[in-house]
């Protein structure tokens, strides 16, 4: 890991650069933000770091890490972050991803589980489940973004109030906006091959899910899981598409209990 | 000449506004009655051809999954007016590169029309507009990069004769490119693009080809045509470039002033049928995360800025549109003033792009209306504007 001189807080990889915060101590755990971007400041991430030793890229494309030229598909995120793994020698990584990151972290773990010793999918996206007019995962960009906002949460008080967000923090909402669109506008947020890949994750998995969510369903964590060969599904009732903000509590425990 | 007469081909039979929430992606096409809409195409048809009746020529566009244009294909519209013309040239205005999946069609297309009118055809090349992603399945990401790379394949698409190529680019493939017909017109028709920036338009003036802007005011003109001619001049291209530079504005000829702010008032109708909700928007990636960021604030209830070149909407009433160079309306002697301040305001520009039929004005007032611009302001334009007269030669 070079520091640049031109971007001095930025990890550098096969000329890539991207912010990575590492923090905490104890068995290496990998964890992949979802389509909001960096969680690195969160409160539920403080306590991973207690037992954890934590890296936690910034998706190149997203607020904070530049989008390299050929950075186009979600195998180049699945690449970039095996790459790390290896140039750091990390073993028996827990590899956890939200969202849009499990997806990253599904992608990871079908090409191989050299390094990792465990998955965790966090209300991920990246299968295709139904049939060709059924979505699985909401359409969010055809959706007012307040209405969007709203189905990320089960409980409606929870729903931050992004009106007096300042300019700078609105330019990172559309920053991470445009990350998640490289990657994920079409095919929307998933990757045909996948489902049909996943028989080869050789690593223990756990699928966490909000029983709640309106993003992606429960049903079609369900079904992710399913196709993970010895996966464990828990569902965390009274909880939308962010178990680890809107049931902290909850999220931890089944971590904790699944990767230590 | 170099007067283009342009109508959206609009489907303006419409519920109340406050029925629906988007004119445009959403909007369901039950409403949409093909009788009434049959009746549209021919008469907007008739409309170009008298146009080229009267020699003024002719600009279309397309767009999808609105009521504001009915054109979706705006080869279909360009190759009957191909055949249905005699005169004037055809200027489409334009392609929307970066939505088109096979920039080789495109070269096919617009070789087939350009042959098929005997070289009347001036072919320009546009992103794409927002609300069109949707409608088009077209990432909004890198649209520029995907325009420029489309423009590149489609140059050497018309210009190569001597058997295939290939292309592998990055983001587009193509084995085996030797296309059928070639342009009538050599070594390729006119090339138009569309600016939104000053660097934008330095890099259309780089390559000699006209640069559009459309409604964009006084002072948001002048900042995008200043860009072209220094794009032009640092070229080491002969003379100022203004010749090259087109303007599009609401434009109607009355007999009188009250008369030809009467037209202003019902072309106004496409600013103001433009309802369209922040989603449809602001796809990602299409405007600089800033201005983007921007757009997201308005939709979460803040309070909005305006965009890096000072952008603002057009105004609502007929009088702001005018005083800020959005139209151009009134008697012949009141609109070739209003024309003349503003080419003399933004440095002269050599085409004028004439928005005259939108939303209600029916066909009568609209061919009026162009031909008293034809009779009574063009002649005037052309002969006390130098970069009229250099375009029109």
């Amino acid at each position: 890991m070079n520091a640049t001189a031109t971007a001095p807080d930025l990890a550098e990889l096969n000329g890539v650069k991207f912010a990575l915060e590492r923090m905490g101590g104890g068995k290496p755990m990998l964890v992949l933000h979802g389509g909001s971007g960096s969680v690195a400041k969160a409160p539920f991430m403080a306590k991973l770091a207690e037992r954890h030793a934590i890296w936690a890229p910034t998706h190149p494309g997203f607020h904070g890490s530049p989008l390299p030229e050929h950075f186009d598909h979600i195998d180049d995120l699945a690449f970039l972050y095996l790459d790390l793994l290896d140039a750091h020698g990390l073993q028996d990584v827990t590899v956890m991803g939200f969202s849009f990151g499990g997806w990253i972290a599904a992608e990871m773990a079908v090409k191989t589980t050299a390094r990792i010793g465990r998955v965790i999918l966090v209300d991920a996206v990246g299968i295709k489940v139904s049939d060709r007019t059924t979505r699985d995962i909401v359409d969010i960009f055809a959706l007012h973004p307040m209405e969007a906002n709203k189905l990320v949460w089960h409980d409606q008080t929870r729903v931050p109030d992004f009106s007096k967000l300042s300019d700078a923090e609105f330019t990172a909402m559309a920053k991470n906006r445009e990350g998640i669109t490289v990657y994920g506008w079409e095919p929307y947020l998933h990757d045909p091959k996948l489902a049909r890949r996943l028989h080869r994750i050789k690593a223990p998995t756990l699928v966490i899910w909000g029983e709640n969510d309106r993003l992606v369903s429960a049903d079609y964590g369900r079904k992710y899981a399913s196709l993970i060969p010895g996966a464990k599904f828990v569902g965390i009732p009274q909880c939308g598409h962010l178990p680890q903000m809107e049931q902290t509590d909850a999220f931890l425990k089944h971590v904790t209990s699944f990767a230590g | 000449m170099q007067a283009w007469y342009f109508s959206e081909g609009a489907y303006h039979y419409l519920p109340e506004e406050s029925s629906y929430n988007s004119i445009r992606v959403s909007l369901p096409n039950a409403i949409y009655d093909p009788v009434k809409g049959a009746d549209l195409y021919h008469r907007y048809l008739d409309e170009w051809c008298y146009a080229d009746e009267i020699g003024l020529n002719i600009m279309t566009n397309e767009h999808h999954q609105t009521a504001t244009n009915l054109i979706p294909a705006v080869p279909l519209i360009a190759a009957i007016l191909a055949r249905e013309t005699k005169k004037v040239r055809i200027l489409i205005l334009g392609n929307p590169l970066a939505n088109r999946r096979q920039p080789v069609r495109v070269a096919e297309e617009m070789a087939m029309i350009d042959v098929i009118s005997r070289g009347r055809l001036d072919v320009g090349f546009v992103r794409g507009v927002p609300f069109e992603v949707s409608a088009m399945n077209s990432n909004p990401m890198r649209m520029s990069q995907r325009l420029w790379e489309a423009y590149e394949l489609i140059m050497k698409a018309w210009t190569t004769h001597d058997g295939p190529f290939s292309w592998e680019g990055q983001f587009f493939h193509h084995r085996q490119v030797n296309i059928w017909p070639r342009p009538y017109q050599q070594p390729h028709p006119p090339v138009w693009i569309t600016v939104g920036s000053p660097p934008n338009a330095a890099q259309v003036a780089r390559l000699k080809h006209n640069a559009a802007t459309f409604l964009s005011g006084y002072n948001v003109t002048k900042l995008i045509f200043d860009g072209y001619r220094k794009g032009w001049r640092e070229a080491g291209h002969p003379g100022s470039g203004s010749h090259k530079l087109a303007y599009a504005a609401l434009v109607y000829v009355g007999d009188t002033d009250a008369e030809g702010e009467a037209g202003i008032q019902e072309l106004k109708w496409y600013n103001d049928s433009n309802k369209v909700p922040p989603q449809f928007r602001n796809p990602p990636g299409y405007f600089p995360a800033e201005a983007a960021g921007n757009v997201l604030k308005g939709a979460f209830g803040g309070q909005v800025g305006v965009d890096g070149l000072g952008r603002t909407p057009p105004p609502k009433t007929v009088e702001g549109l005018i005083q800020q160079g959005f139209a151009f309306g009134g008697n012949p002697d009141t609109v070739f003033k209003q024309i003349k301040k503003f080419y003399d305001t933004v440095g002269g520009f050599g085409h004028l792009l004439i928005m005259g039929q939108a939303g209600h004005l029916d066909h009568e007032r609209t061919v009026k209306g162009m031909k008293r611009f034809v009779d009574h302001v063009w002649p005037r334009l052309k002969d006390e504007l130098n970069e009229f007269r250099q375009a029109a030669e």
